[in-house]
């Protein structure tokens, strides 16, 4: 066999064959450091792009920031007309509709990850899984349009309507169902926004409630306890730290949409006073009067941009870091 | 394991000498550290061209780290340096600075097989690339012949452009074979080949090996005392870092100078 | 000596258990309902907007007949525009932290800034673009939209890049470094082949991902009544057409945002798709 291997073509295989032929050092090696350089310069342009983002939106801000100081955040009052901007109002409806729509939607969402997780037939699990995945990819503009035309009427007559008509003057609960019943205000933004950011949150706490080691919950259920105690006592305990990232980055998202609060908020600057009132998140605000604005009133919208930034940074970088290590 | 007690008379450590004119690559005086870690402790050993030697010991003693600093492998990581002398040809390995050609020069094959994901040809040209500019026949010849040496040939031969993933794991490592010896290099490093592979695929590669000592210096290491054996010229037994002894394989397995050496042969440990 | 629970407290807690297992029964199949009510609706006013017009005419004014041929285009120009940045740079910068950051405290950093970026609000990105491409050039434009949409889509791809490439083991690049290849040939011929499934699924669920979005566009490319392939000058695209038209109060004009709605959100679920089956495919032997 050697032999055969030895000759091929009828030449003799030694080692010095084509010998001067050969490089000096392999193709492309010159190529080394740029190469490196090259992924760096594209590692940090990320770094670049966040960076310059709080640069441009501070920028871009200034002129009202400085012209209003701290009264900016604080200040009611939106009016383009007169040149006073006041973030207050933008401010509490983005917070007031982020912090209804999670509160609506965990748990639901809670509760289809345990159900994916424990409860469901397996021949069931892909198909509902795969669901709740794709549907976490729907556009959020597509929400926005079935809140639109399809929600705020229904929401409106058998919702808005019986409720404020059944509150009894001058109760707490009347200032609370106050407002128009058009089916669009500041509930109705927070029901779609719950419905929006629910298959996201689902997907994230079953891969979360995934990452359990099969041993810890078999133990559990061998000392004999139920399927509630073993979700509720030990695998989301096991990820407490990681749910709690896992909620405050569907936070994070809520914060910042824009598509499915901007149809159905109502658009108003007035301070809300009930649920069924119009308002404005900071992003529906900057999406409908950017285009038109100019002057100080863009220096107001890109200012709001700044502090929607700061914010969602905080709660995305603590989402981040409770992430990083699931496991309480 | 308890405290090693010498026989009256019998070393702690033997160097069989070789001829001089012989050794291919000689390690002087190699000390080796991870970070803080003294790895490799003044070992010195000869390799002797077209020859088969096998490195021994128990796990962690310290042989694939000599392998692996003949070849300069170490120089990927930061935190990982040699001191000392590996002399190839007169000059030292440790020192030069044309890595890539001292590769050329100076083959490594696997423990686990590491078929690139391409078709088996182009991976058996991929180190021709990188320094012949073959003509497409040429290169055909070349990994036909690469492939023949390596006892693959005639199970591939139909299927070159086919993917070297789809290969059973024996033939896989010698695909790995054929990649490194397409290239002409001087030096084969095998770093327990046959660790990953069913017995019927050891023995092909450790057939393949014999007939591979005729033109090239063949470093083996291996945790199988019997392949040891039955493949190499030489042994060198290492322990703890050390070189511990080294000879021709056929004394020192019937009769082993040293007593560590003679524990760990005749299976009292390790 | 084993004690032994009262029946009071088994029946207490398997009452609690069946309320927390209704529970949990219930909501899965009242949030899978809401949405499949949501698709229901798409579909329904979607298709009945859909006809051959849509791919031959113009966007319309209220009033007159059209289609979504100029929004189709741009859509496609700009995400495919954004893909070839976004991947260049994307790829790159994955390739950075797996190869060559190592442990380093800049890694880690980038890594962090990465992942705050991949949830950050597009609408403040649209902001950011407009302030460096829209304003000095005193224009808006289908670059500016589509370098937007790059940016949302370059940490998507960063991502799976890094993580694909960590899964390959050492070995392979170490057989490659052995055999006298430079590394960066190692890490093209070799790591991106062994992890280009990976990377072309994370380019799927990136595209998918930012052929939906509407804010970053909004100041940016803003929109064209008119069909036109340059990109230099305001950009039609379905997602703000949708938001045009859809706000209107004219119904013609909103059953034109319902088909266009239809085909964004049949766009990306058939992208979405297609990236899953493509990453389960098994390995070609």
């Amino acid at each position: 066999m050697s032999d055969t291997a030895r000759t091929v073509a009828g030449k003799a295989f030694t080692v010095a064959d084509t010998q001067p032929g050969r490089r000096v050092s392999p193709r492309g090696s010159a190529f080394d450091y740029a190469f490196q350089a090259l992924c760096f310069a594209a590692a940090t342009a990320l770094l670049a792009s966040l960076g310059g983002v709080l640069v441009s939106l501070a920028i871009g801000g200034w002129p009202v920031l400085s012209k209003f100081g701290f009264g900016f955040l604080t200040g009611k009052t939106w009016d383009p007309v007169r040149d006073i901007y006041g973030a207050a109002g933008p401010i509490v409806d983005t917070i007031i509709t982020s912090a209804i729509a999670l509160l609506l939607s965990l748990p639901v969402a809670g509760g289809v990850a345990f159900f994916l997780t424990e409860l469901c037939p397996s021949f069931l699990k892909r198909p509902i899984g795969t669901a709740v995945e794709l549907l976490a990819g729907i556009p959020s503009i597509v929400y926005g349009m079935w809140g639109l035309f399809v929600f705020a009427p229904f929401f409106a007559a058998k919702v808005e309507t019986p409720l404020m008509s059944a509150a009894p003057p001058g109760s707490m609960w009347e200032t609370l169902f106050s407002g128009i019943p058009n089916g669009s205000g500041i509930l109705s933004a927070s029901i779609i926004l719950a419905i929006m950011i629910l298959p996201f949150m689902a997907a994230t706490l079953r891969e979360l409630l995934n990452t359990v080691p099969a041993q810890v919950r078999e133990s559990a259920y061998g000392l004999g306890a139920t399927t509630a105690e073993v979700v509720l006592k030990v695998t989301l305990p096991y990820v407490r730290r990681g749910a709690i990232g896992a909620v405050m980055l569907g936070l994070g998202r809520a914060l910042g949409e824009t598509m499915a609060v901007t149809f159905i908020i109502g658009n108003s600057h007035d301070f809300p006073k009930g649920l069924f009132d119009s308002g404005a998140t900071i992003a529906s605000t900057i999406a409908n009067e950017f285009n038109e604005a100019s002057g100080l009133q863009a220096s107001a919208l890109i200012a709001l941009g700044l502090v929607l930034f700061v914010l969602t940074f905080f709660v995305l970088a603590l989402a981040r870091l409770l992430l990083r290590n699931p496991e309480a | 394991m308890t405290t090693v007690a010498s026989t009256a008379g019998a070393p702690e450590k033997y160097v069989a000498p070789v001829n001089p004119k012989t050794v291919k690559l000689a390690v002087e005086d190699l000390d080796f550290y991870y970070g803080k870690t003294h790895a490799l402790k003044s070992v010195s050993i000869p390799f002797e061209a077209k020859a088969v030697t096998a490195l021994i010991g128990p796990s962690g003693c310290g042989k694939s780290t000599l392998l692996r600093a003949l070849n300069r492998m170490y120089a990927l990581y930061p935190g990982q340096r040699a001191t000392g002398r590996v002399m190839l040809d007169g000059e030292d390995v440790l020192r030069t600075n044309n890595l890539s050609m001292l590769r050329a020069r100076v083959g490594m094959v696997f423990q686990k097989p590491t078929p690139f994901p391409m078709s088996i040809f182009d991976n058996v040209a991929f180190g021709v690339r990188l320094y012949e500019a073959l003509s497409r026949s040429q290169m055909h010849d070349r990994v036909e012949e690469s492939l023949r040496r390596a006892a693959l040939w005639d199970e591939v031969k139909d299927k070159l452009h086919a993917s070297g993933l789809g290969l059973s794991g024996g033939q896989q490592q010698r695909l790995c074979v054929a990649r490194c010896i397409a290239v002409k290099p001087e030096i084969l490093l095998l770093d327990e080949p046959t660790s990953a592979l069913d017995p019927i695929s050891s023995a092909k590669l450790e057939e393949t090996v014999l007939q591979l000592k005729t033109d090239y210096t063949i470093v083996i290491v291996t945790h199988n005392l019997g392949q040891a054996a039955r493949v190499s010229k030489y042994t060198g037994f290492m322990y703890l870092g050390e070189l511990v002894e080294f000879g021709e394989t056929e004394r020192m397995f019937t009769n082993p100078v040293t007593k560590r050496a003679s524990d760990y042969i005749t299976g009292r440990f390790g | 000596m084993a004690t032994r629970a009262s029946p009071v407290v088994i029946a207490r807690r398997q009452i609690g258990n069946a309320v927390f297992v209704g529970f949990c029964v219930l909501v899965t199949a009242v949030a899978l309902i809401a949405l499949a009510l949501i698709l229901w609706s798409l579909v329904r006013q979607g298709a009945s907007g859909l006809n051959l017009n849509i791919f031959t005419l113009d966007t319309p004014a209220a009033g007159s007949v059209g289609g979504l041929r100029n929004a189709i285009v741009g859509s496609i120009m700009m995400c495919a525009l954004a893909m070839v940045i976004a991947v260049a740079v994307g790829v790159l910068a994955g390739t950075w932290l797996s190869e060559y950051a190592g442990t380093s405290r800049y890694g880690s950093v980038i890594r962090f800034l990465n992942d705050v970026l991949l949830s950050a609000p597009s609408i403040l990105i649209g902001l950011f673009v407009y302030q460096l491409l829209v304003r000095p050039f005193h224009g808006f434009s289908g670059f500016a939209g589509g370098v937007a949409l790059a940016i949302i889509a370059v940490p998507v791809i960063t991502r799976t890049t890094e993580d694909v490439l960590k899964l390959q083991p050492i070995s392979l690049r170490e057989a490659g470094v052995a055999l006298g290849s430079p590394f960066w040939h190692v890490v093209r011929t070799i790591l991106w082949r062994a992890g280009a499934s990976g990377m072309i699924t994370g380019a799927l669920l990136a595209f998918a991902r930012i052929s939906g979005e509407t804010a970053p566009l909004l100041f940016t490319a803003l929109n064209n009544q008119f069909f036109s392939w340059n990109m230099t000058k305001p950009t039609a695209s379905l997602p703000v057409v949708i938001f045009n038209d859809a706000l209107t109060p004219y119904p013609d004009l909103n059953k034109l945002a319902w088909a266009a709605a239809l085909l964004t959100a049949g766009a990306v679920l058939a992208v979405t798709i297609l990236a899953r089956i493509f990453s389960k495919e098994p390995r070609r032997s």
